[in-house]
């Protein structure tokens, strides 16, 4: 019994720290990625206190160190409730969003098996949904709150581009659980595990190429980031619903978009690329198509699964950063038509050919 | 589902209810709201309605509960002093508030059972309760009737806002 909490702890904490060490490094992956991307040095120097001797750790600990010494300003004539309240409902739905998305297989000690998942959900792909689709409470709130007509300005579009975006990203999601069968985020993975014709990986982008395209598109929307980030254009709206935010309130935003990158990056790599899934690698070790068999030792299996989704995750945030820095921002009607004329109806198109080639394969 | 862990949610749930009805400024009561749904999808969580709890918070607390606040925000309104109701409301009102509580004490002892171990509780649930498949099998099955009426009662509903929101515009 006893074990068994222990055992749920930890694996919340893994995919905590994993969420929140994410964000931190994400900042620090935005500034020098976008210094890349426009022939810049970056980032590469923070003087803390007088001591700039740790080179990179200074460069990573600058920033969060910045927000949370500034004062924190609430202005006045707001409802200071909720004007506290708006960053962390913002925050905290991204951050629970990841328990479901398993980083690995089962690991077996002592007759025990424990699934690499910190809530194993049989909806998990539900509870993930259900979690982005809570985080449009802050961006409403904040907007609201700030008593500033900037703010309620990038708040409704925040609210109306996330909900607009939230079909089409639920339709690619259908798609995806039509062709796996199952709404467990586990089983897809290990449905992924099959090999095509007995050498090709059958990862999801096989099988759902424009569902993986329009999950990215509306994945990047949801998390607001440029091309999509009308709700905090700052040529119009100074900064949109968390203008009136400062100090660690608005580091919490600005923790909420990398996180979110995170959660999409996360969900990308379960659900189309195969997740915790090393080509050839079964749970007693490889067997590569030749018929050769390399075995392993438990331990090294998990390990090896873990590290491949880290490095999917990781691949997938640095996509989005990169197409970040390649974009300009669309216009506002130029965001609705995409969300819906555009992804909308390829959604459901893809959604009726999918259940179509699934229905005549069973039949 | 232990009990303690039923009081701590049912308190919870009670205290955001009341929240709804007692809060003056509509965006605080909006919000009570959405917390009170939320809670309702841990009871059901809790009673192995995963799917239904998962619905609950996609479909109420993360869609329409949104629509709700933002047509509070947009009509801006303010937090209304307490009204005190006219005496036939507050009569009406009491009445009706006991019915309510007269059907729940009897439906929870009816058969014998007591408010504390209500009948058909502690029966073993079917194999497959509340599982995907499962609600999905009832659902096409015995109560196909009734999922086909309300899909096109909510079409006709989609076309008649519509139809009401064009006529305003020309």
């Amino acid at each position: 019994m006893w074990i068994d909490v222990l055992i749920a702890v930890i694996k919340s904490l893994l995919v905590i720290v994993l969420a929140l060490n994410l964000a931190g490094l994400l900042g620090w992956v935005e500034r020098k990625g976008s210094a890349l991307i426009q022939d810049r040095i970056g980032a590469n120097r923070a003087n803390i206190f007088g001591f700039a001797g740790a080179g990179l750790v200074n460069t990573l600990m600058a920033d969060p160190l910045k927000f949370i010494a500034k004062e924190d300003v609430i202005p006045a004539g707001v409802d200071r409730v909720l004007h506290t309240l708006a960053p962390c409902v913002t925050l905290f739905p991204a951050l629970v969003a990841f328990a479901a998305i398993p980083f690995g297989d089962v690991l077996e000690v002592g007759g025990r098996v424990i699934t690499l998942q910190a809530v194993p959900l049989s909806v998990g792909i539900l509870y993930v949904l259900a979690m982005l689709s809570l985080g449009v409470y802050g961006v409403v709130l904040a907007g609201w709150a700030s008593n500033n007509r900037f703010s309620l300005l990038g708040g409704i579009r925040g609210s109306a581009q996330m909900i607009s975006y939230e079909l089409a990203m639920g339709l690619a999601l259908v798609a995806a659980v039509v062709s796996y069968g199952t709404l467990d985020l586990q089983e897809m993975v290990r449905a992924q595990g099959r090999l095509l014709g007995g050498w090709l990986p059958a990862w999801g982008i096989l099988y759902q190429p424009v569902g993986f395209l329009i999950f990215l598109w509306a994945g990047m929307a949801e998390s607001k980031r440029v091309p999509f980030d009308l709700p905090e254009g700052e040529s119009e709206l100074i900064s949109g619903y968390f203008t009136e935010y400062s100090g660690i309130k608005y580091l919490m935003f600005f923790m909420t978009d990398f996180v979110e990158i995170g959660v999409v990056a996360g969900l990308i790599t379960t659900l189309f690329f195969g997740g915790w899934q090393v080509p050839y690698l079964m749970r007693d070790g490889f067997h590569f198509p030749g018929g050769t068999m390399v075995a392993l030792p438990q331990l090294v299996v998990v390990l090896l699964q873990m590290a491949s989704y880290t490095v999917k995750l990781a691949l997938f945030c640095w996509l989005q950063v990169l197409i970040r820095w390649s974009m300009p921002r669309y216009r506002y009607d130029q965001v609705m038509r995409l969300g819906w004329k555009g992804l909308l109806p390829i959604g459901l198109l893809n959604v009726l050919v999918t259940g179509a080639v699934v229905l005549a394969l069973q039949g | 589902m232990s009990p303690a862990l039923f009081l701590v949610l049912a308190a919870c749930l009670i205290v955001g209810a009341l929240g709804v009805v007692l809060l003056s400024s509509p965006v605080r009561s909006a919000l009570s709201l959405v917390v009170t749904l939320f809670f309702m999808a841990v009871v059901f969580l809790l009673l192995d309605a995963q799917l239904v709890a998962a619905l609950q918070v996609v479909v109420y607390a993360g869609a329409i509960m949104v629509l709700f606040l933002f047509v509070i925000m947009l009509l801006n309104l303010q937090a209304d002093p307490p009204a005190m109701a006219r005496l036939g409301v507050r009569v009406t009102a009491a009445f009706g508030a006991s019915l309510f509580l007269l059907a729940v004490v009897r439906f929870l002892t009816r058969g014998g059972g007591t408010m504390t171990d209500p009948r058909g509780m502690a029966t073993p649930l079917p194999e497959g309760f509340g599982s995907t498949q499962g609600l999905a099998e009832l659902l096409f099955t015995r109560f196909l009737f009734a999922f086909e009426i309300t899909s096109i009662l909510l079409v006709v509903a989609i076309i008649g806002a519509v139809v009401l929101a064009k006529k305003k515009l020309t």
